[in-house]
């Protein structure tokens, strides 16, 4: 354990510089997630010709939709996953012989790459933060104990999002892809985090099932408790929900992959 | 170092005829069939050995290495490498060996390989004064001291294969697998590389097991082999008494002043090629003396070498032997 936290730092580094190889391409990439910026613009339309009012009694003009959506562009950049895809792709081309020949767990390795990637993803976020900021300053909480708990949130929800794509990419060892699954997954991402939508908008009976899932867990919580929605109590108590989830996906994650290597066949060479 | 004991490995394969039929009869009723991909082999290695793998493809050596490295899960029987069993992957087991497979790269595809080194570096936990002179070591006897800054992308074939043995060998593995390492490059580079990994098994004891479609890496290289068809072990021992067991022939090759007509060296064994200035004979072990003799005396003989039949040609007649007994058990069956 203490010889793979001393090799982490230059894994940090060497995943940095292969993040950034391809400079444009990576920029791309990372801008590519616009559709909260999509959302923000429609839902931004509907507030103008009658406010929209959700579930708490919490009333949604313009600029409550503005902080929301660009918080959930933040939100995306930081959690964005795609260790599920990955996975797929070294199974079925047996390139992850490569990564299973080193002494250092295949999913640290890939965990490593994905944070490797952040310094580009904050440097996307901080003009959208700055944005957010100057724009819509009146709808961020004020109480520091929020922004001391969104901390461990975000880690939570970077958790949530990581170990759901790793607990999907291990189906690969058993039903040869499993990036329909994965497809399957984003569509119920999309849906019930909150990502397009916010939660409290939701019909009653729609976010109780939303409630009952992980993937509010991922996007929502963070983006709801970056805007205020809740007291410092209720946001603790879910953000206490969020890690038992991630605690749930890393134990899950592991078993599957403790039992699905067994069954890799390093096709090809 | 390394023991094997009636290791198979099988392979579950769903199978299917082509055509949509039955591709959507395969979505409801899915066929699968066994492949024993290595059927029960045994094989004791000792420390600093090398020893070759030779086969038909398919025959189960790239299978067995997988087994002996860790990637593949055995489906029956014990492997144990340098004590540790494989399939384990403990940290201790995966530090001691590498395997080089020649198609597939550890080096990371954008960047130059010294950031490859590096990585490795840190992950086996090579401390930097070492890994310092090791490297320093490997780059002088592979020369590839003017590439290893370029991104890898941008490498020659074989300026790649160098540094994916450099990469390899950082963490100074005892054990060493080699799945074709030599594929696809010259002939000069092949002979780098065979240097290279001699030298690398003279100077620090590593054992060695080594796969190639390049009979001469195994010549090279390997004083033992072990032939494996079928994924059964069909021949453990040195090469030379392989090519005599299965070829108990030489090749007498004379050059020739004048041209001697087919007849006359018909008489003397058979024979393989034929021209004005050059004749080539099999014969028999036991008659070389005998035909190199009546040749002197009776052909216009101005130069003589007897040698071994080409490697090549003698793993295609075991290949080919050992494909019609299956065949001819199968008939009987």
């Amino acid at each position: 354990m203490t010889r793979t936290l001393r090799a982490l730092p230059t894994l940090l580094k060497i995943g940095i510089a292969e993040a950034i190889a391809y400079r444009a391409e990576m920029l791309v990439w990372v801008l590519s997630t616009t559709m909260p910026f999509v959302m923000w613009v429609m839902w931004s339309a509907v507030a103008q010709v009658s406010p929209v009012v959700g579930q708490s009694g919490r009333a949604y003009g313009s600029a409550a939709f503005s902080a929301y959506f660009l918080c959930t562009f933040m939100v995306r950049q930081i959690v964005a996953s795609w260790a599920s895809w990955e996975m797929n792709f070294e199974v079925r081309q047996g390139t992850l012989a490569m990564r299973l020949l080193r002494p250092i767990h295949p999913v640290i390795s890939y965990a490593m790459g994905h944070l490797a990637a952040l310094p580009l993803r904050f440097a996307v976020a901080t003009p959208v933060a700055v944005a957010l900021v100057l724009t819509a300053a009146a709808e961020l909480p004020h109480d520091p104990r929020i922004w001391a708990l969104w901390v461990p949130c975000m880690v939570g929800a970077w958790l949530v999002a990581f170990f759901s794509n790793i607990a999907v990419g291990t189906l690969c060892f058993f039903m040869e892809s499993s990036l329909k699954v994965m497809e399957v997954w984003l569509a119920c991402l999309m849906v019930f985090s909150g990502y397009l939508i916010p939660l409290d908008l939701f019909p009653p009976a729609l976010r109780v099932v939303a409630e009952l899932l992980p993937f509010r867990y991922q996007i929502g919580l963070p983006v709801e408790v970056m805007t205020g929605r809740y007291a410092f109590a209720e946001a603790a108590r879910l953000v206490a929900i969020q890690w038992a989830w991630a605690a749930g996906l890393i134990v899950l994650s592991f078993a599957l992959w403790r039992t699905g290597v067994k069954r890799f066949q390093a096709y090809g060479g | 170092m390394i023991s094997v004991r009636g290791l198979k490995k099988h392979y579950r394969v769903h199978k299917r005829a082509p055509g949509l039929r039955a591709a959507v009869k395969s979505l409801f009723k899915r066929e699968y069939t066994t492949v024993p991909a290595v059927d029960g082999i045994d094989f004791e290695i000792k420390p600093g050995e090398r020893v070759g793998f030779l086969g038909p493809n398919g025959a189960g050596k790239t299978t067995t290495l997988k087994v002996l490295s860790g990637l593949l899960y055995p489906s029956e029987g014990e492997v144990r490498v340098d004590g540790h069993l494989p399939q384990k992957r403990e940290v201790a087991f995966l530090s001691k060996i590498m395997l080089v497979m020649g198609q597939k790269q550890q080096l990371l595809w954008d960047l130059p390989p010294a950031d490859t080194f590096e990585l490795n570096r840190a992950i086996y936990d090579v401390p930097r004064d070492e890994m310092k002179k090791r490297l320093g070591n490997l780059v002088e006897l592979l020369a590839i001291g003017d590439v290893i800054q370029k991104p890898t992308r941008q490498l020659s074939l074989g300026e790649r294969m160098k540094c994916e043995l450099a990469a390899a060998l950082v963490h100074g593995p005892k054990v060493l697998f080699l799945d074709e390492p030599t594929i696809g490059l010259d002939v000069s580079m092949q002979v780098v590389m065979r240097e290279f990994i001699r030298t690398y098994n003279e100077q620090f004891g590593a054992t060695l097991i080594l796969t190639s479609h390049y009979m001469d890496d195994v010549a090279a290289l390997c004083p033992r082999v072990i032939v494996i068809d079928k994924g059964r072990l069909s021949y453990d021992g040195g090469l030379a008494e392989l090519v005599q067991r299965v070829r108990p022939e030489k090749r007498v090759a004379f050059r020739l002043s004048a041209a001697v007509p087919l007849a006359q060296l018909e008489a003397l064994g058979k024979v393989v090629r034929h021209d004005a200035a050059e004749a080539v004979l099999q014969v028999p072990m036991d008659q070389v003396n005998t035909v190199v003799g009546k040749a002197l005396a009776s052909l216009p003989v101005k130069d003589l070498t007897v040698e071994n039949p080409p490697l090549e040609e003698v793993m295609s007649e075991l290949f080919s032997r050992s494909r019609a007994d299956a065949a001819g058990k199968g008939r009987a069956a």
